[in-house]
């Protein structure tokens, strides 16, 4: 905000190259000012044009067609892809919205995970003391690994027979032969609990970096009001990080409602198909059955329920005052 | 803080530590024990047979899991992408913060809009421009397209405004043109936000699982998270040579987030304010 309102002060070449001092002197230095601005933006447009915006409105195109990759022939059927997902007797349907149902349970149960714990971190690291960077750093540690590793090595770790987990548990005295990655609901338990693991650090930066910017006369002010930690939590950090807890849960529930490469490689979508989430079948149908109509349905379709779902959490929280 | 009180928050601290770290000190382990031993019950914590037997199948020449092959794919991928998103988000941010022109609010909020796009839907129709383009099966497919990721140029763009104008001011005084104040005064400027954007972008490519799997389809293309995916289905339950490539996946991340911790802090920092 200040840095625009400097902006619009101190920057006077706006205004004179808007109004331009008068013909005679618009020569060829005049014309190229005024061309460099699209010279800079041209190789990132490109890229941006070719692979942003001509795929977002080519998928909807190919979502109208029976558009099978391997066949030459690609039908144009109107608005049939998106019917096959509302009619029950279709071949698509109960595999769609049993991915749907996956991708849904996924994400109502990792987010409330994800928003809670992260911020009991950074509340705890929100403070000054020896060693803090580094704790930082640790608990940040596993978000630097991508999904294949975490896949791999958890699915070694929570294996029923050969894991370390059941081993542990067998060790101090538990049941040892829980199947972490083959049964419900223990193979939502571990997705669940290894993108938390896996994933907690990232929000809790975000939350560290909005406390932070928590004015400190707030809670000196609470103080001499009186009332407890709670009262402070409620009254100046809740609010304070309010910005912050918009971006973070919006965030969360579309990481969560993309997840794909945890149930991937740990479960393989076990015990049959319970733990495939949504993204799992639209990647399999487009890309690996290759009808890309179908899937490219399923992928609009997906996309305008987060979209919803986004706009009421933004409403949610605008409505709090 | 009292003496005790100190004592128990160091061991909240510590503890919550190993959660983080044991499992990855527990693939590294693995990686060093034999087949037999990794699978023991009850485990074993120190390879009681410390060996580099994985190591040596993975780099077996002749492997269908060519592992040496697919690090040296995704080293070029991850530095090939990270430096053209270094060159195309910065000329674009620029523009963007310090020029007038026409469709400038137009285009900055087609770009900001992308970040909420969920990139699924992306996914099918880009495999098709790829394969128009030739560039399936190559690495092309994993350097360019995610170079039209928009968080770069908003980056860089927070990061340009926030820098004073006066030194700009005073290049064109003296004759500079736009190119030679983006490239003489703005840049260097920039060090540290550019290695940000560089960290980041690296270690976004590094670890891409999900379009490598589907774009990449002959052995030698691959880079090494889809390779750890066929290493899983190839070597079912020789843990040792699956955790062996999940090391070697793991260590230059590890060290790359060791040496440029502040940074990628930093940027994981701003993309929560830019709500």
């Amino acid at each position: 905000m200040v840095e625009q309102s400097v902006h619009a002060l101190e920057d006077p070449r706006p205004a004179a190259a808007a109004t331009g001092p008068g013909r005679a002197r618009r020569t060829g230095v005049k014309r190229s000012a005024r061309t460099t601005p699209y010279l800079f933006l041209v190789p990132y447009f490109l890229l941006f044009v070719t692979f942003v915006l001509v795929p977002a409105v080519y998928g909807l195109w190919i979502s109208l067609h029976d558009w099978d990759y391997l066949l030459p022939g690609k039908p144009f059927v109107g608005l049939d892809n998106y019917q096959a997902l509302f009619d029950a007797n279709s071949a698509v349907f109960d595999f769609f919205w049993q991915s749907m149902q996956a991708t849904g349970i996924f994400t109502v149960l990792s987010v409330p995970l994800l928003i809670a714990v992260p911020l009991v971190i950074a509340l705890l690291l929100n403070r000054s003391f020896p060693g803090r960077t580094f704790f930082r750093a640790v608990y940040f540690a596993p978000y630097v690994l991508g999904v294949a590793v975490i896949g791999v090595l958890w699915r070694f770790v929570l294996d029923p027979n050969l894991g370390a987990v059941n081993a542990l548990l067998g060790a101090i005295g538990l049941p040892a032969d829980t199947p972490w990655t083959t049964d419900l609901p223990w193979a939502w338990i571990s997705l669940v609990g290894v993108t938390v693991w896996w994933t907690l650090g990232f929000n809790a930066v975000i939350y560290l970096a909005g406390l932070q910017d928590i004015p400190r006369e707030l809670y000196e002010a609470a103080r001499i009001d009186g009332g407890g930690k709670w009262a402070e939590f409620r009254h100046v950090t809740l609010p304070g990080l309010r910005p912050v807890l918009l971006f973070v849960v919006i965030n969360t529930i579309l990481a969560s409602s993309n997840m794909f490469g945890q149930a991937y490689l740990i479960t393989q979508g076990a015990p049959g198909v319970e733990t495939r989430t949504a993204i799992m079948y639209i990647a399999q149908t487009g890309l690996r059955d290759f009808k890309m109509g179908s899937a490219a349905a399923m992928s609009y379709l997906l996309t305008l329920v987060l979209l919803i779902i986004s706009m009421i959490t933004f409403r949610l929280f605008r409505t709090k005052d | 803080m009292s003496r005790t009180r100190g004592i128990a928050w160091y061991t909240i601290l510590i503890g919550l530590s190993l959660i983080f770290i044991a499992p990855l000190v527990w693939m590294m382990l693995t990686a060093f024990k034999t087949p037999g031993e990794a699978t023991r019950v009850p485990p074993t914590v120190l390879p009681q047979e410390p060996t580099t037997g994985a190591f040596g199948t993975l780099f077996e020449s002749g492997s269908q899991t060519p592992v040496l092959r697919w690090f040296l794919n995704s080293l070029l991928a991850a530095t090939g992408q990270a430096a053209l998103i270094l060159v195309v988000a910065s000329m674009a941010a620029y523009a963007l913060a310090r020029m007038e022109f026409r469709g400038k609010n137009l285009l900055f909020g087609m770009i900001v809009a992308t970040l909420f796009v969920p990139i699924f839907i992306l996914i099918i129709p880009n495999f098709l421009i790829v394969d128009r383009l030739g560039w399936l099966d190559t690495l092309w497919a994993l350097i360019v397209p995610g170079a039209a990721s928009a968080f770069g140029v908003f980056f860089l763009r927070q990061f340009f405004e926030s820098l004073p104008r006066e030194l700009e001011e005073a290049a064109v005084i003296e004759g500079a043109n736009s190119w030679q104040v983006f490239t003489r005064v703005i840049l260097p400027l920039s060090k540290p936000a550019l290695a940000t954007l560089a960290v980041i972008s690296f270690l976004t490519n590094w670890n891409d699982f999900i379009w490598p799997i589907y774009v990449l389809f002959s052995p030698e293309s691959f880079t090494l998270p889809p390779g750890l995916g066929i290493l899983q289905g190839a070597y079912t339950i020789n843990y040792p040579v699956v955790m062996a490539g999940a090391a070697i996946a793991s260590v230059p991340a590890l060290l790359l987030f060791m040496i440029a911790q502040r940074y990628v802090i930093e940027g994981v920092s701003r993309s929560g304010l830019k709500g």
